[in-house]
């Protein structure tokens, strides 16, 4: 798939999060948005996964994945990027996403196993828990000899957990060597900066120190250059030591005013400003 | 009254290590997960036959329960062990979110529950985890009795599907059970069959009731005891059949009163039949060092403390 098609399927995944949001007038554009390139690139080229169709056409999900690169999202408030891409990807149909946070949905709040949606393996939302599990799936891998890696995606609020840093000292120790951890940097959380609210400094030689191989992406919001950083991960994946990629994003990423501070972080747009970002983001596989 | 006699005493977390030992040989999807704890949690013979099936997380629980859900997505299945302190409220809510919530098939088998841990006092005596592992959805309790008991769970645990907390204890305690029980997740034991009183107990209190069943039989009463070692879900029915003839009830945990197998008792009387009931539990404190023996007693574990709850409710039965 060319960067071209890849920047075009992003671009209905921000519409899609847009207008998810504003459909519930709640939820987490923000982040969704900055990591929007991020998921478009691992679920439609980076990842392995498998591409068998099951009932209604669909693509089967199978909870084992084995043989499949797997995927984690540890900052779970950030789903509606997540319901988007596994929807555009064909696990369900995207009309399931005006379902988003409303009653009797699949499409909870924050990602849940509970209603059975395809392509969610763990419940996640409450901060912290997602490298343990990727940690935890990617041992089971080593133990099925299936040579697939594990992704698993954090926000760098999120890097305040305390059970972040006791995952951080397990994957170097035991050599999780198939296992891709990517921060979402964009110095935002709630209460504000993350310079502010709690200062993360240097992540890179805190990841560095306690063991990982630490490689970075300068703009996660560039598709080129998101693609590049992923097939260096995958690269030097394998060799002993667990792969944390930095990357830097902007939160917002893709509609003007909401980049540039935390204040889209947790709130949907009105009508009014919905039509404004949707303005700002072609629409390029229809809208759901 | 049945006679129930040991020759043997030994600790429960033994019959677990035991049953590990076993499973280890037969299933080769069980995997096991400690934070530093192994020799507490008697699982080195697991360990050194299957080395590649363990994983030492340090001292790192949160951590732990975490890497255990994830392993259940290979199709393995984990028991993650520690004390039971600190696989029960230090991770409620890593258990809540990545094992319940998700209904991960994790195994959490944790030591040294309750006051018979002894001298290391209250910060390591939990009183609180059945009832807050009660309280979560999915999530299925085990508290078995002696050293065959906690093995045979420990064994049917691999063929049971979904979240389960399995705690018992550090102390030697008598062997009084069939070594080749068939452990049967949710169904009760009947130990005595009586009609007089329902004595309902679980894990180290078992052996307690029975030596009280002993002495309320040499004073003309004949009491039914059950050995409730699931305390959740709960067998209702055997409950409420011995309720129903017996008409009055004590239950024996060594766990809070608050939430644990007494109210678990209570609410499903409260619902069907009701019937006085005397708890034999502590009563809103923490414990405290002593020897096992010692904090039994002064926590009105006994079985002193089951046969004068026994008379108490006798007497309330109209």
């Amino acid at each position: 798939m060319q960067i071209k098609e890849l920047e075009d399927i992003a671009s209905q995944v921000r519409r899609d999060i847009v207008r998810m949001v504003h459909g519930c007038a709640s939820g987490h554009p923000g982040g969704s948005l900055g990591c929007t390139d991020l998921l478009v690139a691992l679920y439609f080229q980076q990842m392995k996964i498998s591409n068998r169709k099951g009932k209604g056409g669909y693509l089967s999900f199978k909870m084992d994945g084995l043989n499949e690169d797997l995927f984690f999202l540890s900052n779970g408030h950030i789903s509606p990027v997540f319901y988007s891409v596994l929807s555009r990807r064909g696990y369900f149909d995207p009309a399931e996403l005006a379902t988003f946070r409303k009653i009797d949905s699949r499409l909870q709040g924050h990602p849940t196993t509970h209603e059975g949606l395809p392509g969610i393996r763990v419940a996640s939302g409450s901060l912290g828990q997602g490298m343990s599990v990727a940690i935890g799936a990617a041992l089971s891998k080593k133990l099925n000899n299936d040579d697939k890696n594990v992704f698993v995606l954090m926000g760098d609020g999120e890097q305040q957990e305390g059970q972040v840093w006791e995952a951080a000292q397990f994957a170097p120790h035991h050599k999780v060597d198939n296992l891709i951890a990517i921060i979402d940097l964009n110095h935002q959380q709630i209460d504000g900066s993350t310079d502010e609210v709690m200062n993360n400094r240097d992540l890179k030689a805190k990841y560095k120190a306690f063991g990982w191989r630490v490689m970075e992406i300068a703009n996660g919001n560039d598709m080129e250059e998101v693609v590049k950083g992923l097939r260096k991960a995958k690269r030097i994946s394998g060799k002993g030591q667990p792969i944390m990629i930095i990357m830097h994003t902007e939160m917002g990423a893709g509609v003007d005013f909401m980049m540039g501070s935390h204040k889209w972080h947790g709130i949907a747009p009105n009508d009014e400003q919905l039509a404004a970002a949707l303005a700002q983001l072609p629409e390029t596989i229809g809208d759901y | 009254m049945k006679k129930y006699t040991y020759t043997e005493k030994q600790d429960t977390r033994s019959g677990f290590g035991d049953g590990m030992t076993e499973l280890g040989r037969s299933n080769p999807k069980v995997v096991t997960l400690c934070a530093d704890l192994v020799g507490s949690l008697k699982t080195a013979t697991f360990i050194k036959e299957n080395p590649s099936r363990f994983f030492q997380t340090g001292i790192a629980e949160a951590n732990m329960m975490g890497i255990a859900a994830g392993l259940t997505i290979g199709g393995y299945i984990p028991y993650p062990t520690t004390f039971a302190n600190f696989g029960s409220g230090r991770v409620y809510d890593q258990i809540r979110q990545s094992i319940a919530y998700s209904n991960k098939n994790v195994k959490i088998a944790v030591s040294h529950a309750g006051l018979t841990l002894g001298e290391d006092g209250a910060t390591h005596q939990i009183l609180e985890d059945i009832a807050m592992m009660r309280a979560m959805p999915n999530m299925t309790v085990i508290n078995p009795c002696d050293y065959n008991q906690t093995k045979a769970a420990t064994i049917a645990l691999a063929d049971h599907v979904g979240p389960a907390y399995l705690r018992f204890g550090r102390p030697k305690v008598p062997i009084f059970t069939d070594p080749n029980q068939k452990f049967e997740i949710g169904k009760a034991w009947t130990v005595n069959e009586g009609k007089d009183v329902s004595i309902f107990a679980t894990g180290h209190l078992v052996w307690e009731a029975i030596q009280a069943g002993e002495i309320l039989a040499e004073k003309g009463i004949d009491a039914e005891i059950i050995n409730i070692h699931t305390i959740k879900p709960l067998d209702t029915a055997a409950i409420l059949k011995s309720v129903r003839k017996t008409k009055c009830v004590v239950t024996c945990e060594e766990h809070q009163a608050n939430g644990g197998l007494g109210d678990a008792v209570a609410q499903t009387l409260a619902q069907n039949f009701l019937a006085p009931q005397e708890y034999v539990a502590v009563n809103n404190s923490f414990g405290e060092s002593g020897t096992p023996e010692q904090l039994m007693a002064k926590y009105g574990l006994s079985a002193e403390a089951i046969v004068e709850k026994t008379l108490k409710v006798i007497g309330r039965k109209n």
